[in-house]
């Protein structure tokens, strides 16, 4: 047993057997993203009934206006990017976000590689550039956030019931009160899902850093494998995974 | 594991394995022509053809989350058992969209 351990470094689980030729960890991990997937399943499935609860917009979609009577359009919402104020660039911007996740993915798939040939100076360089990879997508979620706030130049009136009384105001931008985009639950909506998601963004950062860290230290040299940037590398992955179905499902469709 | 590695490279005076990263750096590719692609049809579609739209990114999004979970999360080299395990379940996810969807209809119809 003894030798049989030195010879493959993944040990065995407490009873004596490895259920599924998956370490312990490992297994966890897959379980808890199951759960995970769950979640946001519920979130984005919410959307879609809510949405179909609405009217559509009917017309082309150059005849579009913003108004609380049907489900906007998404490409007529999210055409902002930064830099270009008062240019209309549908969609570019997510592209580039969503660009910048798939590449960080790609580079943690490279330090899971590097890993799994105990390649140190090699796990140090993609995790880190996954790591920049993460932090470069938060600060730009959070533009887009700060810009679906602030509005856009003009302002769209919305008729409201207040206390019974019918109430005519100017909305600039959206938040959880008032929505100039369209229904009050598409600003909800895209309050909750992008910033769940951003949130799974966060955590995982600060995973990749603290396993970055450890990488550094030697932790899992001394150990003899790297299993750890796998399993955090699951996570990230997983991230990915459900911003491209946040992509199709939110900014698409 | 280590008889994966024919190739050896030095590296600070240590001996290390070859990077074997063809194969991730393919499915980097498709992702993004995919992706791309995804643009092109939101753009170029006329707009009544809403649903045939909706099929094309649902079709593309299930086979980026399937090149995602085979190849970067390894889910394809995993035993039989595990793969299964995590997939089955999505049966309740596919499930709770069609009857969501539909309810979400009957609203909007009332």
């Amino acid at each position: 047993m003894a030798t049989h351990a030195a010879a493959e470094p993944k040990q065995l689980w407490l009873g004596g057997a490895e259920p599924m030729k998956a370490s312990y960890g490992k297994l966890m991990m897959w379980i808890f993203l199951v759960s995970d997937a769950f979640t946001f399943s519920g979130l984005l499935i919410a959307y879609g009934l809510v949405r179909y609860s609405h009217p559509a917009f009917e017309g082309e979609p150059k005849d579009f206006v913003f108004s609380t009577e049907y489900w906007p359009v998404p490409e007529k919402v999210f055409e902002a990017v930064p830099f270009f104020h008062g240019y209309q660039l549908p969609l570019v911007f997510v592209g580039i976000m969503t660009f910048i996740l798939i590449f960080s993915s790609v580079t943690m798939v490279l330090a899971v590689e590097a890993g799994h040939r105990k390649d140190k100076a090699d796990v140090e360089k993609w995790m880190l550039w996954t790591i920049l990879g993460g932090i470069t997508f938060l600060g730009s979620q959070a533009w887009e956030w700060g810009h679906f706030i602030t509005g856009t130049d003009k302002p769209t009136i919305v008729t409201d019931i207040i206390n019974g009384v019918q109430v005519t105001k100017e909305v600039f931008g959206a938040n959880l009160h008032v929505n100039q985009y369209g229904p009050q639950p598409f600003a909800d909506f895209f309050f909750f899902i992008t910033g769940f998601h951003g949130t799974h963004v966060t955590s995982g950062v600060i995973l990749n850093i603290i396993i970055f860290f450890n990488v550094c230290m030697g932790l899992y040299e001394r150990r003899g494998h790297y299993e750890m940037v796998e399993k955090v590398g699951l996570y990230w992955h997983f991230v990915d995974l459900v911003w491209v179905f946040v992509f199709t499902f939110f900014y698409l469709v | 594991m280590a008889s994966e590695y024919n190739e050896f490279i030095e590296k600070d005076g240590k001996m290390v394995a070859k990077p074997q990263t063809k194969a991730i750096w393919k499915t980097f590719w498709i992702l993004l022509i995919i992706t791309v692609l995804e643009f092109v049809v939101a753009f170029s579609l006329p707009h009544h053809y809403h649903i045939l739209k909706v099929a094309i990114f649902v079709g593309m999004t299930l086979i980026k989350a399937a090149y995602i979970m085979g190849d970067f999360m390894h889910l394809s080299q995993e035993t039989k058992g595990l793969f299964w395990t995590i997939l089955v379940p999505i049966v309740f996810i596919a499930w709770l969209v069609l009857a969501l969807l539909l309810e979400g209809g009957f609203i909007s119809t009332y």
